[in-house]
């Protein structure tokens, strides 16, 4: 019953008249993090381009803001000799460093299940996909706790009736960027929806890059630990000997 | 003003690093103690990484010591080859340390780890400094001193490979001072201190050097094992932050400065009393945090 009401919907959401399309537009495509970089703003805008007058239905959009996925364990503590340690691990193998969801209306009014589960908009569809241990039963807890641990840090977000929609037409958001962002490709995907279903959608890329002191640290440790390491100890050697001269003056 | 710490990975605020540096700083100046053992827990409870916490604190007591080191090689009050002996079981002990921690922080266990070693270590160094300052605190009212043998011998000396060490004007054997080395460089991996407090002692009791070269000879051994352990840490793990580094020496730097001229002129076992309740302080909020149920189970980390 389940597969057959989705491949219904995958007949039916793909637009055969692709009516309403797309046309996105991004405030800038390269975000640089410096070392005291304490958060940006990106605006994200665009029109609805059609070819006939404005289709029936409630007229939705939903845009979303990924951050590079990379491979992540979940670990979780029980109690082990009365300490408190990690003991179970699971692995998730994509998840967003950073992803928000900005939309016209809450989410529920503008966007079928069904169509969250195939486009995966929410974030909770989006890292649902776990290969866990066997021996975890309740390994659905593992991705729950990434996405609950990242809304507190405020790197899964989630805003509602952010989004203005001009005319049916025109529409534009901000998305307040925080500071401990990973760099990487970011992808902005805008959705269309009528009564729930997506029309159309388009992709975006933004590059954010960390610039300064801090990048050239931080690639440095990566790229050529050893030289690091070494450059780290003359950079104390000399600090510890300069403060003695300072400090035999004073 | 919020900076960001390219290695840890998170903002912190800059003057709070420099203020931690700061009072760890005239702590160390007050009492002639490294402070690494104050640091390191210290950087956990701002939200630093273990791994990096421990990494950089090793840099920074590079950083600490060397004046030091250099100072007494001027004077000559420094063992040099007591010192080399000292240096080749450190590094020994360091190369093991960093795979102990490369191990475990695969397993996902490198904090809890570290914070037990905390919790043991900060433990006996508090309850030790709490009785002997209370101990020397009676004493100073009822003026009664105790006469010491200059030199003793104990099973120390009857160890093969025996070496004539001129500057301490000892014949002793070359094992226990490796091991001694072994042990101090196992926990400055481990742990991010140079280990001081547990050489100095050593020398003293179980090899018997004398006093005025101690120090000098430690911090010589410190210097180049915190200096070997900073490379190890970068070149196996990446957790050497330098920023953070550097940071917490310029504080550190000046509060010690400050340290030494305050202690000078305040009563010495009433300061000792306050240093013994603020390690035992530290040492409960570590434990606490092994003990109690953390209110959030879970924890991330980066994946294959």
């Amino acid at each position: 019953m389940h597969n057959w009401l989705i491949t219904l919907v995958l007949f039916a959401g793909l637009p055969a008249t692709a009516n309403e399309e797309v046309i996105a537009a991004l405030s800038q495509n390269r975000i640089a993090i410096t070392a005291n970089f304490d958060g940006s703003e990106i605006f994200i805008y665009g029109a609805i381009k059609r070819e006939a007058p404005p289709e029936e239905g409630n007229l939705g959009i939903i845009i979303t803001l990924a951050g590079p996925l990379i491979p992540t364990i979940v670990r979780r503590k029980s109690r082990r000799f009365g300490i408190w340690v990690n003991t179970e691990a699971v692995e998730i193998d994509e998840a967003p460093t950073f992803y928000a969801v900005a939309s016209s209306a809450p989410l529920g009014n503008i966007l079928t299940f069904v169509d969250d589960l195939k486009y995966k908009i929410r974030i909770e569809e989006m890292i649902k996909s776990v290969g866990a241990p066997i021996h975890i039963m309740d390994a659905q807890s593992f991705p729950e706790a990434l996405v609950r641990i990242r809304q507190q840090e405020g790197l899964y977000i989630e805003i509602p009736e952010i989004v203005n929609i001009e005319e049916e037409t025109l529409f534009g958001t901000r998305f307040t960027l925080p500071a401990n962002l990973v760099k990487g490709e970011y992808t902005a995907t805008i959705y269309i929806t009528r009564d729930g279903s997506v029309v159309d959608q388009q992709e975006s890329i933004i590059q954010l890059e960390k610039v300064g002191l801090g990048r050239w640290i931080y690639n440095l440790a990566h790229e050529q630990p050893l030289s690091y390491g070494i450059l780290a100890v003359l950079l104390a050697i000399s600090t510890g000997w300069a403060a003695s001269l300072i400090f035999r003056r004073i | 003003m919020q900076i960001y710490l390219p290695i840890a990975e998170v903002s912190v605020n800059a003057f709070l690093l420099l203020g931690l540096g700061g009072l760890v700083g005239i702590l160390s100046g007050m009492f002639g103690v490294g402070g690494g053992f104050l640091m390191t827990p210290l950087l956990f409870f701002i939200g630093i990484p273990p791994a990096v916490a421990v990494a950089t604190e090793a840099n920074q007591i590079v950083a600490s010591s060397v004046s030091g080191a250099l100072a007494h090689l001027r004077r000559k009050t420094l063992d040099i080859q007591m010192g080399i002996i000292l240096l080749v079981g450190g590094i020994i002990g360091a190369a093991i340390g960093v795979q102990i921690f490369v191990v475990l922080k695969e397993a996902g266990q490198v904090d809890t780890l570290v914070r037990i070693c905390y919790v043991i270590l900060l433990g006996i160094i508090g309850i030790m400094m709490l009785v002997e300052s209370v101990r020397a605190f009676r004493r100073s009212h009822q003026k009664r001193t105790i006469r010491r043998k200059l030199h003793h011998h104990n099973w120390v000396h009857g160890l093969p490979f025996k070496f004539k060490f001129r500057t301490s004007g000892l014949y002793i054997s070359a094992i226990p001072p490796l091991l001694v080395g072994a042990v101090v460089g196992i926990l400055a991996a481990i742990m991010g201190v140079g280990g001081g407090f547990i050489m100095v002692p050593a020398m003293i009791y179980l090899l018997g050097m004398p006093t005025k070269v101690v120090i000098g000879t430690s911090l010589f051994q410190i210097t180049f094992v915190t200096a070997f352990t900073t490379v190890m840490h970068a070149a196996t793990n990446q957790s050497v932050d330098i920023a953070l580094a550097f940071l917490l020496f310029v504080g550190g730097v000046v509060g010690a400065q400050i340290g030494a001229r305050i202690g000078v002129k305040l009563p010495s076992e009433q300061l000792r009393i306050f240093l013994a309740i603020l390690v035992l302080g530290v040492c409960i909020k570590l434990a606490l945090d092994l003990l109690l149920e953390p209110t959030e189970i879970y924890s991330i980390g980066i994946g294959h």
